[in-house]
């Protein structure tokens, strides 16, 4: 039998966790409770949905399974060419995601810390504004959609995006895909795609894949206008920074720091 | 003599061979991009658009220039414009074609271009400038065609006409200034968040695409009998003037509030195009071709006596041109998406593949135009000279 490196047990065992496959490894001892298959019936609902990303607990496991996870349940290819990546999950640096705000003599721990990114599903987002066909909108739950069937890929959304969140597929994705999970649509090539907290998923009365396979925790998934929720606890009891905030977009990821 | 050239001179069946050819390796390539993907450009998820989109940007203002000649023409009267009225007119046909082209194959999804008609989005500003280009495009057909047709009949044109014409003219102003929204309304890019886009765009229109004009009219007096004069070209060189001077003052305005404000944001797009930062420069070669040939053309403009020469005015014609097609045609949209909005550098360098669609599409411009033009000297031929027996090649 091939022995397998951490890496790769990372991320089969995430995925096999969300997915709520049977017979996986055994998750690793940072796994929680909270990162199980969690069953659930009818469909989840909200008036504002949004994440909270704690940055303290954030691991660097919880990076390499929450996006492999999410890239694999959402078949999203895995293209080594830079150029014509997509990505729906990824982690980058501090330092580069709050360009604004990084002072220069920030805890160091801080500085080197990689931070999860995705679609901040935008409470104001300038790329459905632009969409010449209203292949992306949001949603009254503030999820920004996208319909891969209407967008005639002119890019003008990645354009408008402030944060780099959209990706284009500049070629056929299919043959990057390793085992397709059936469940869920491909794309086809020269069409925008992006995260959508899972919007798939929360119609099951599941959460956001990243949320539930996060092994630390670090990734808390709620209802902003519901005062007793846990996104909403976290925002009273500690102190959070979004990106970009002056360009008046209103993100609804949040980061603790 | 160009309609001597179409019944059969080798030189003109050559100029269209050449075009044809041109066309037909870039419809290939286009194939070869429908099937693989705009992978095969040099595009990528820093830079979501290249020399396709900035040909577009640069030809809307070529398109919108027209109103450089009708404007004169039709609200005041100028008659001296009465001769290359119609050629800008057709220059303005041409381009808007080869607008509406460069953004269709910028398409990933190019079968599903309808979508923008079936759901109209009036908050997206290209939603706008479909609008506008299509707009402007009948208007300048319906408009050359009547007044070309009475004066082939020599009969003046229907009096409906007169308010189209009029409407032309606001209507130009528009499609490069809804072009201008495309990039200004962003507050993710700071390179084009400036409220001068616009103007700017507007002022190197009026000076590229004029200053265009004036090489066509001069090789239309060197290949067909019909000499557009030497009051036009004159007329047309001091709007290159002036348009040229407002657009390096509007850059100038633009390099004050980037660097006296000092915003990194803002700056650090000009100190990549000017300068090149980290290693990444592919472009600063270009802009400074761009800001000398942009300078010396406009000196050789300023002096009277330099411009009322044609030869050199041919010259200072030429190095406008280059230096504002490289400013919008390349730079203008590149160094908007360097660095991308997480710090990256990631330089875009157009692929053979890309540009060869890029040529083919302006083949079919040139293709485009030299028909047009070709009626449009015929008619003028025929109403403005009298009737040559023996027809002969004009030189030089």
């Amino acid at each position: 039998m091939m022995s397998i490196g951490r890496r790769e047990f990372l991320r089969i065992a995430g995925t096999c966790a969300v997915l709520g496959l049977p017979g996986i490894p055994t998750p690793p001892a940072s796994a929680q409770p909270s990162t199980r298959f969690v069953a659930a019936s009818g469909v989840r609902q909200a008036k504002q949905w949004a994440m909270v990303v704690d940055l303290d607990k954030l691991t660097e496991a919880d990076r390499i399974i929450c996006v492999e996870t999410c890239h694999r349940v959402h078949n999203v290819p895995q293209i080594d060419n830079p150029r014509h990546e997509i990505r729906w999950i990824w982690a980058e640096s501090f330092k580069r995601v709050f360009q604004e705000q990084t002072n220069e003599f920030i805890p160091s721990n801080l500085l080197k810390r990689a931070v999860l990114v995705f679609c901040n599903h935008c409470g104001n987002p300038p790329c459905t504004r632009v969409c010449p066909t209203q292949a992306t909108w949001r949603r009254e739950d503030g999820i920004v959609m996208m319909d891969w069937h209407r967008c005639i890929g002119c890019r003008y959304c990645m354009v408008a995006c402030p944060y780099g969140s959209r990706s284009f597929n500049w070629q056929d994705p299919r043959p990057f895909i390793g085992m397709a999970n059936q469940d869920f649509s491909t794309r086809t090539k020269g069409v925008v795609e992006k995260c959508t907290f899972c919007a798939e998923r929360l119609d099951q009365g599941l959460r956001p894949a990243c949320v539930e396979s996060c092994p630390s925790g670090a990734l808390v998934f709620g209802d902003l206008q519901d005062e007793h929720s846990e996104v909403r606890q976290l925002l009273a009891s500690r102190f959070s920074i979004r990106r970009r905030p002056g360009l008046g977009t209103q993100p609804e990821v949040y980061y603790l720091i | 003599m160009l309609e001597n050239a179409l019944k059969g001179s080798p030189k003109y069946w050559g100029w269209i061979g050449v075009l044809m050819i041109v066309i037909v390796a870039g419809f290939l390539f286009y194939l070869r991009q429908v099937e693989f993907g705009l992978g095969i450009t040099g595009m990528s998820r820093d830079v979501n658009w290249g020399f396709y989109i900035a040909q577009f940007t640069f030809l809307v203002g070529i398109a919108a220039s027209a109103v450089m000649v009708v404007l004169p023409y039709y609200l005041h009267n100028y008659i001296v414009f009465g001769k290359i009225t119609i050629l800008g007119e057709f220059l303005a046909i041409s381009s808007v074609v080869t607008c509406i082209l460069f953004v269709t194959v910028d398409l990933g999804q190019p079968q599903r271009a309808i979508n923008i008609i079936l759901y109209p989005s009036p908050r997206s500003m290209l939603f706008w400038d479909m609008v506008v280009l299509i707009g402007y495009f009948l208007l300048n057909v319906v408009i050359s065609r009547v007044t070309l047709d009475a004066e082939g009949k020599s009969i003046s044109p229907p009096g409906w006409i007169r308010p189209v014409i009029y409407l032309s003219i606001p209507w130009a102003i528009s499609i490069h200034t809804v072009t201008a929204f495309i990039y200004c309304g962003l507050g993710g890019r700071s390179f084009w968040l400036s409220a001068i886009l616009a103007p700017r765009f507007l002022a190197s229109a009026f000076a590229s695409g004029p200053a265009l004009l004036i090489l066509l009219c001069l090789l239309v007096r060197k290949v067909t009998r019909f000499d557009p004069g030497k009051e036009p070209i004159q007329k047309l060189a001091l709007i290159v003037t002036y348009a040229m001077t407002a657009n390096v003052f509007f850059i100038l305005l633009e390099c004050f509030t980037t660097f006296y404000s000092g915003i990194p944001e803002h700056t650090i797009h000009f100190r990549y195009l000017f300068l090149g930062v980290a290693g990444a420069d592919a472009l600063t070669p270009w802009i400074w071709v761009s800001v000398v040939m942009g300078v010396a053309g406009l000196v050789l403009l300023l002096v009277p006596r330099l411009r009322e020469n044609e030869p050199v005015l041919t010259i200072s014609c030429l190095a406008v041109f280059i230096s504002l097609w490289i400013d919008k045609g390349l730079s203008m949209v590149i160094t908007g998406f360097v660095p991308s909005p997480l710090g990256e550098f990631t330089e875009y360098t157009p692929t053979i593949p890309e540009l060869t669609i890029s040529l083919g599409i302006y083949a079919i411009g040139a293709l485009l135009l030299t028909g047009l033009f070709k009626i449009g000297v015929k008619v003028k031929e025929e109403t403005n000279r009298p009737p040559v027996l023996v027809s002969k090649a004009r030189s030089g």
